[in-house]
């Protein structure tokens, strides 16, 4: 077939791939830049998983607590992360967020005010002032519209509803992508010198996820076989709070702002348990009684109440309670804010959660409990860039949002997706735009055999031979073994049995078959996204069983507390086989965590 | 508890399609769209349909139930009848692709022609100042999650290709609305919304707000609203004589 097909063809400085909150801002930066700019999505344009962030942006504007500054919030998220960040991403990301904020609203951003007229800010888990600005419980719609409509107005390319499947190389340094119309099936050359990952998260391995079909870790996997390295990949968040009754609904996000506004969590004998499970890292700044973690509420001169906890130790709590058999009745505990708040204050504050309950569920959460359970939510863990110009090891390569890694460490405080999205979206573009003018004359070339492989790659399973292989069927043996065998809490010998299944997939996926021809054919959309899951649940796994401790977002078992020495260290992967018949092979490498300069090293000293 | 549910999907393309009958199996509690990736898994691999969030949030999974426009990740079985048949067809208003998915380019290039929200003098620079009660007229219409049912149950282009050029829609409406009612906007669009954009072709029926997914009053809040302003602005002989100051806003 691609021998006859005449291939759509494009030429830009600059394609960013994802228009979710990172891949917005990046093409607006790049645009704004002076290059020409290309911006391809999946979907429809609107519709990236951004959407569904519902809490804030973390920003310390200090609209509501003068207290608060970049000191403050560098110092959170360090800590937060278990101080395996990147040091510097995190000092960027507190520096910057409050420009980045202000410019949504310049952009036409309608945030929820102070009583004085300002952007107002809410509490979140791990955050010590309220800090992150709202609309309600919509927050990522909000700023996907503003960005997106400032897209629109500047008449950037938008190419919706394109999947990339690889991307293209001139000798070391990226020079192009190629992509297929879902609607056709056809394929579209892009010819560029530099690419911007913005392909967001990898959740759709798990069964239980708060993650949309389209994160499933694309630009994790071009990055790797394009001969780039993903970080500490053993990293990932489950989200403390997803639903867990209807099956339905099973992983749906409930927003961490339930347990901002007041919320709590309470176990099957009614008890507060998040009084138990304190641990000594945050003692000295969580309240440990409920009196004092009442108060705080209204006043920050108390310690945080320990529901607002980093996320990795409120999901691991929950899982304890659980598997204790003080569960609610579908396998989840008790949110309870009704008990709590009014009904006028719940409805206000948390629209769409409640509307969410009520259509879904039947439950009215301003007179009920929620049931809910951890969540896979996030990717801590993502492609190894530099810190100031997102560049991956690839000349050419950039990577900014979920897909990049470091800025989190081992666990992300919530409210600090959405800014990390701005913050290194504008930076990556704009570097991404600087690197292309910069080549000159000196631009790579587009080869036209990698093209014609790519596209032979992309079609086959349209012509599998006898042993065939459904998808649909393929993908759900991939998440019920990252669910089991690669979830909250991990071990050596299931990461073992982990990736002899991934493996054991991959050599099935090759016979993967799908019916139907190439117009907009889910079958074969789901038979491409696949070999980028396995290839990033392979990663993790991979990544996972390196990791000998317990730190953020990595539970092991076998070795159930932090080790200062894997404190030191960062776990990168590369791709060192794929194709043809062997199997896919990842070399792990540990190097060394980048240490903070004294003045930033004493900000972490500060334990309240 | 599982049962067997029959679905009666429409399948084909721009060339023309028929109804496929399929059974499958739904589980109490689950949505339509649980039902047609059911089908999708099982006995149509390559049954075309858009979705993503699946929790009411994108407006990706647009379509017809028994001929009404709803979301299908937020229409339970439950309202239906035991044992009763679901027809699946796409959105009548825009062109089919395959299946379930349709053409909407007609929206997104009408989002093209919105001139973007450009602040006053008076704050040229955010942060802005602006108050909650002022702010919270534009919030509603933000919670628009570009579904488009509204789009596809307009009588005004639903059957009635020949308008789709003069008239932009009720998604569209409630856009200038929001940038009208914006505190801190300078741009008067109103005789752009009448002229170039049809607002005048909107005889409120309020069938757009009847289907909306976020229950905002698009009919109510927006569009009688911005008809009421649009007079003013035209047949107001004080405005007329005097000229209108840049800014004000109605």
């Amino acid at each position: 077939m691609p021998a006859e097909e005449t291939f759509e063809h494009h030429d830009y400085d600059v394609v960013v791939i994802g228009a979710g909150g990172a891949g917005l801002r990046a093409a607006v930066a790049a645009h704004e830049s002076g290059a020409r700019t290309a911006l391809i999505c999946r979907s429809l344009l609107g519709k990236a998983h951004t959407v569904m962030a519902e809490g804030g942006i973390a920003a310390a504007l200090g609209n509501l607590w003068p207290e608060d500054n970049w000191q403050v919030h560098f110092r959170d998220t360090m800590r937060g992360g278990k101080l395996l960040n990147h040091w510097r991403m995190a000092e960027l990301h507190a520096k910057e967020a409050p420009e980045r904020v202000y410019e949504l609203e310049q952009w036409g951003a309608l945030f929820d005010r102070t009583p004085a007229g300002k952007i107002s800010q809410r509490d979140f888990g791990g955050h010590r002032y309220a800090r992150l600005a709202h609309v309600g419980d919509r927050t990522g719609l909000e700023m996907i519209r503003a960005l997106q409509q400032r897209a629109v107005s500047s008449g950037i390319d938008v190419f919706m509803e394109l999947t990339v499947t690889d991307l293209l190389k001139d000798g070391d340094r990226v020079a192009g992508a190629l992509a297929y119309w879902r609607e056709s099936g056809r394929f579209v050359v892009f010819q560029a010198p530099a690419v911007v990952l913005a392909t967001g998260g990898i959740g759709k391995s798990w069964k239980v996820t708060s993650n949309s079909w389209e994160c499933t870790g694309d630009g994790h996997a071009l990055a790797l076989r394009a001969g780039a390295t993903l970080l500490n990949m053993e990293f990932v968040q489950f989200h403390p709070t997803g639903m867990v009754w209807p099956l339905s609904v099973r992983g749906l996000l409930v927003t961490e702002s339930v347990r901002g506004d007041g919320g709590v969590l309470r176990n099957s004998e009614n008890k507060r348990f998040m009084f138990d499970y304190i641990p000594e890292f945050f003692k000295a700044e969580t309240a440990d009684n409920i009196e004092e973690a009442d108060r705080w509420y209204e006043d920050k001169h108390n310690r945080r109440p320990p529901e607002l906890l980093p996320r990795d130790e409120v999901a691991r709590a929950i899982n304890a309670e659980i598997k204790a058999g003080r569960g609610s009745p579908h396998g989840g505990v008790f949110l309870d804010i009704a008990s709590r708040r009014t009904p006028e204050f719940i409805q206000r504050r948390l629209p769409s959660m409640y509307h969410q309950f009520k259509e879904l569920a039947d439950v009215d959460i301003t007179k009920e409990p929620m049931e809910i359970g951890p969540t896979c939510h996030y990717a801590m863990g993502g492609v190894e860039v530099d810190p100031d110009t997102q560049a991956s090891l690839v000349p050419g390569l950039y990577a900014a949002g979920e897909v990049a890694g470091g800025m989190h460490g081992a666990n992300r405080l919530g409210g600090n997706s959405l800014s990390d999205l701005i913050v290194f979206g504008k930076r990556a573009g704009e570097y991404a735009a600087a690197y292309a003018k910069g080549l000159g004359a000196q631009r790579p070339r587009v080869n036209a055999a990698d093209v014609s492989r790519a596209a032979e790659d992309a079609l086959a399973p349209f012509g599998a031979g006898t042993a065939q292989e459904n998808p649909y069927a393929l993908h759900q043996e991939l998440q019920e073994t990252m669910q089991d065998l690669v979830g909250i809490i991990r071990e050596e010998g299931e990461m073992r049995q982990a990736l002899e299944k991934i493996a054991s997939l991959q050599q099935r996926a090759r016979n993967l078959s799908v019916e139907g021809n190439r117009s907009f054919n889910p079958g074969w959309h789901l038979a491409l996204d696949l070999r980028n899951m396995l290839l990033v649940s392979q990663s993790v796994a991979t990544a996972a069983l390196e990791r000998q401790e317990s730190r953020g977002g990595h539970t092991r078992n076998d070795y159930p507390t932090t080790d200062p020495f894997w404190g030191k260290q960062n776990v990168v992967l590369a791709l060192t086989g794929e194709a043809g018949q062997g199997p896919t092979t990842l070399a792990v490498k540990r190097q060394a965590l980048p240490e903070p300069p004294p003045e930033l090293a004493a900000l972490l000293e500060d334990a309240h | 508890m599982s049962y067997d549910l029959t679905l009666r999907i429409w399948r084909g393309d721009a060339n023309g399609g028929d109804f496929r009958e399929y059974v499958v199996q739904a589980e109490e509690g689950q949505v339509v769209l649980d039902v047609v990736h059911r089908a999708q898994a099982t006995v149509a691999n390559d049954l075309a349909v858009r979705w993503n969030c699946k929790a009411g949030k994108c407006g990706s999974c647009s379509a017809e139930v028994n001929g009404y426009p709803r979301l299908m990740c937020m229409t339970r079985l439950s309202i239906f009848q035991p044992g009763e048949t679901i027809t699946i067809t796409p959105l009548r208003t825009f062109p089919v692709i395959r299946d379930l998915v349709t053409d909407v380019s007609f929206n997104y290039e009408r989002a093209r022609q919105v001139p973007a929200f450009t602040p006053t003098a008076e704050q040229p620079r955010a942060p802005f100042t602006m108050f909650q009660p002022d702010v919270e007229r534009s919030q509603e219409f933000r919670k628009c999650i570009e579904c488009w049912l509204c789009q596809d149950t307009c009588h005004v282009i639903r059957d009635h290709e020949e308008n789709k050029p003069a008239f932009a829609g009720p998604r569209f409406f409630i856009r200038y609305a929001e940038l009208d009612m914006h505190p801190n906007d300078s741009l008067d669009r109103k005789k752009f919304v009448q002229d170039e954009q049809g607002l005048g072709y909107c005889n409120i029926t309020k069938c757009c707000t009847d289907v909306c997914p976020e229950h905002i009053k698009i009919t109510d809040n927006a569009i009688i609203p911005m008809k009421e302003r649009v007079v003013d602005t035209k047949y107001d002989p004080i405005v007329r004589f005097l000229g209108r100051r840049k800014g004000t806003k109605a």
